[in-house]
């Protein structure tokens, strides 16, 4: 069961993931990100710390948008991870792949780096 | 120690499936990062069954057996009667081409393997019997 809520901030998108996501609620992860994209932020963040669980249904939500992702130059930054849930992305190499940052002023800045 | 648990095939399960893991687990001293990764490692093989052995019917069912020994060897069977779908056959695609693919699929094998030392399947009474190993030490 997950619950998704999204805010703006500085122009920032930020989505907060709040609960568990597996193969059952991967699909409300999927649906914040493509409305987020499709109303045009440049700058997504995504606050996972009440994030207590992921399985690779939600892995794969955030892999399937890395190419979209960098052909329209929107940065996609997920902060405030819990350690056993950046484990999981640690296992499959995908912290390498995705940009993570420990804190919501790390992110931002990072966003903005990677925007430039 | 052994414990059971008999699911229907039905994604909204899984969170049940994963209740189950940890509690049996619980009095193990497991430290939370290893706990955690077994209970994924469960989660990702029966949502695995669920859709590609039963399509998500939720008349079909799933049975879990943890076989906790005093040897720290923590044994996790997942029975059912569908089709086989032998995770040790499945061509695991690279990363790199399921990203630029923007294919959501096909990570769920990799944890599995990652995160138990051993996958093996067997029949039993005519069911097929995935069995997955691992060691705390």
């Amino acid at each position: 069961m997950v619950h998704i809520k999204r805010l703006q901030e500085d122009g920032a998108d930020i989505i907060s993931v709040i609960g568990e996501i597996d193969a059952s609620s991967s699909i409300e992860l999927d649906l914040a990100i493509a409305k987020s994209v499709g109303e045009g932020f440049k700058k997504i963040l995504v606050d996972c710390s009440a994030l207590e669980y992921i399985s690779s249904a939600g892995l794969g939500v955030f892999m399937s948008y890395i190419e979209e992702l960098k052909d329209k130059n929107i940065p996609m930054v997920l902060f405030g991870m819990k350690e056993k849930v950046l484990n999981t992305f640690s296992i499959l190499g995908l912290a390498e792949l995705l940009h993570i940052a420990a804190t919501k002023p790390e992110a931002k800045k990072l966003a903005n780096e990677l925007s430039v | 120690m052994n414990y059971q648990y008999n699911i229907g095939c039905s994604l909204s399960n899984l969170k049940g499936i994963r209740e189950f893991v940890r509690n049996s687990l619980k009095d193990q001293r497991v430290p939370e990062i290893e706990m955690s990764a077994i209970v994924l490692a469960l989660d990702e093989m029966c949502s695995n069954l669920m859709i590609h052995a039963h399509h998500c019917n939720p008349d079909h069912m799933l049975e879990l057996h943890i076989d906790i020994p005093a040897h720290g060897k923590f044994i996790f069977e997942i029975v059912d009667d569908g089709s086989l779908f032998d995770i040790n056959e499945f061509h695991e695609p690279d990363l790199g081409n399921l990203v630029h693919q923007k294919r959501k699929g096909g990570l769920g094998i990799r944890l599995v393997k990652a995160i138990m030392d051993n996958v093996e399947y067997l029949k039993r009474d005519d069911k097929n019997v995935c069995r997955l190993t691992k060691v705390i030490k």
